[in-house]
């Protein structure tokens, strides 16, 4: 695996990834999930609004990349409030 | 008591490790040299987000990123009615309908470096049939030297070459279509027009969703013709984000950059790839799926 170039940012980014994904396929063996309409414009199931929070994660940080000099880690909670919301109420 | 017999996930697991050794493992070593300074696995710095800031306000990665967009929107804009326009008009049956099937699968069957190095002869301004053509007519044609006309030549070389894959996908499409629902659109007294809104477009939309996804995201990956045909000039007026990043990560050797640019063009598709895929499937939700009407 030294191959890949590793480092613990990274490795930590990804290990909560699969996490999530572990956990919401244990969730849907549980609670199976229901489609429904929420904030987003169109009808959604649990996977759906995880895959549509990690998309908005990746695009409020690089927004924030892109116009901001302030640190990163506002972008990140910006990002993990806006998921939590996204899964709630999405 | 209910007993789960997962027994059949035992049946994908080879597409999972496949998928997982060619896309999931890669993917993630590019995020982990794009957040690094890196020239090989000893000499590694971690940079944190410091190639994704320097990218994202790189005028030369913006423009690119817009060319690329316009080329894209453009190529969809084309070559999708182009294609359903083409399919229509093809015999349904008899003999010439193979051959015109055949005719039209040739383009698919051409390298993309053979693509590119025919229009780039075919445009040339002084013997290729096209070029000299144009410019026997009075007009000032010369591709290498004019960013509208390279883009003019570029356009046309990727709807000769992609636009029978939407015709093939579209005639298979119309095929698929009851006669019945044709004879019901004739009792009511449809028009032309009609029918095609009410009838055909209906029950081509799941073919033209996989053909709007695949011209899309290949558009979007274009590096091979417009390298062959314009080399990204005149200028970087024909530079799209493959060419870009190719230069970037083989030409200079810059793997942290590279993979950063990599990571936010797998972004970009990404996004504009779901967004097509909801927009499409959202309108079928909302008009009651395939002959719904």
């Amino acid at each position: 695996m030294a191959w890949m170039a590793w480092t613990w940012p990274t490795a930590a980014f990804f290990l909560c990834v699969a996490l999530a994904l572990a956990v919401l396929t244990v969730l849907e063996l549980k609670v199976p999930t229901v489609q429904r309409r929420g904030w987003l414009p169109l009808a959604t199931t649990r996977g759906d609004r995880f895959f549509i929070s990690l998309l908005a994660a990746a695009f409020v940080h690089v927004s924030w990349l892109a116009f901001l000099d302030a640190p990163v880690y506002w972008a990140t909670g910006l990002a993990v409030l806006l998921g939590a919301g996204l899964m709630r109420w999405g | 008591m209910r007993r789960w017999d997962n027994r059949a996930w035992l049946g994908v697991l080879p597409v999972v490790l496949i998928v997982a050794f060619s896309a999931v493992v890669p993917l993630m070593t590019v995020v982990n040299y794009s957040v690094q300074d890196i020239f090989d696995l000893n000499n590694r710095l971690f940079v944190g987000f410091e190639w994704y800031r320097d990218t994202l306000r790189d005028p030369r990665f913006l423009e690119a990123l817009l060319r690329q967009l316009g080329f894209s929107a453009l190529v969809l804009a084309i070559e999708i009615p182009l294609g359903i326009l083409v399919a229509r008009n093809l015999p349904r049956r008899g003999a010439s309908a193979g051959v015109w099937l055949v005719v039209l699968a040739i383009p698919l069957l051409i390298p993309w470096n053979v693509v590119g190095t025919i229009w780039q002869m075919f445009a040339r301004p002084d013997i290729g049939l096209l070029g000299a053509g144009v410019n026997a007519l009075g007009l000032d044609f010369n591709f290498t030297a004019d960013p509208v006309d390279a883009w003019i030549v570029l356009l046309m070389m990727d709807v000769w070459h992609w636009t029978s894959l939407v015709a093939l996908l579209a005639y298979a499409g119309l095929a698929a279509i009851p006669e019945p629902y044709y004879q019901a659109a004739e009792l009511d007294g449809a028009g032309r027009w009609q029918v095609f809104r009410h009838v055909e477009l209906p029950g081509l939309k799941p073919v033209l969703l996989i053909a709007g996804l695949l011209r899309l995201m290949d558009s979007l990956m274009i590096y091979t013709e417009p390298f062959v045909l314009t080399g990204g000039g005149p200028g970087s007026s024909t530079t799209f984000l493959s060419q870009h990043l190719t230069t970037m990560a083989v030409g200079q050797f810059d793997l942290g950059p590279a993979a950063a640019f990599s990571v936010l063009y797998f972004l970009v598709i990404l996004l504009l790839c779901w967004l097509f895929y909801t927009a499409v499937m959202r309108s079928e939700d909302v008009e009651g799926g395939p002959g719904g009407h």
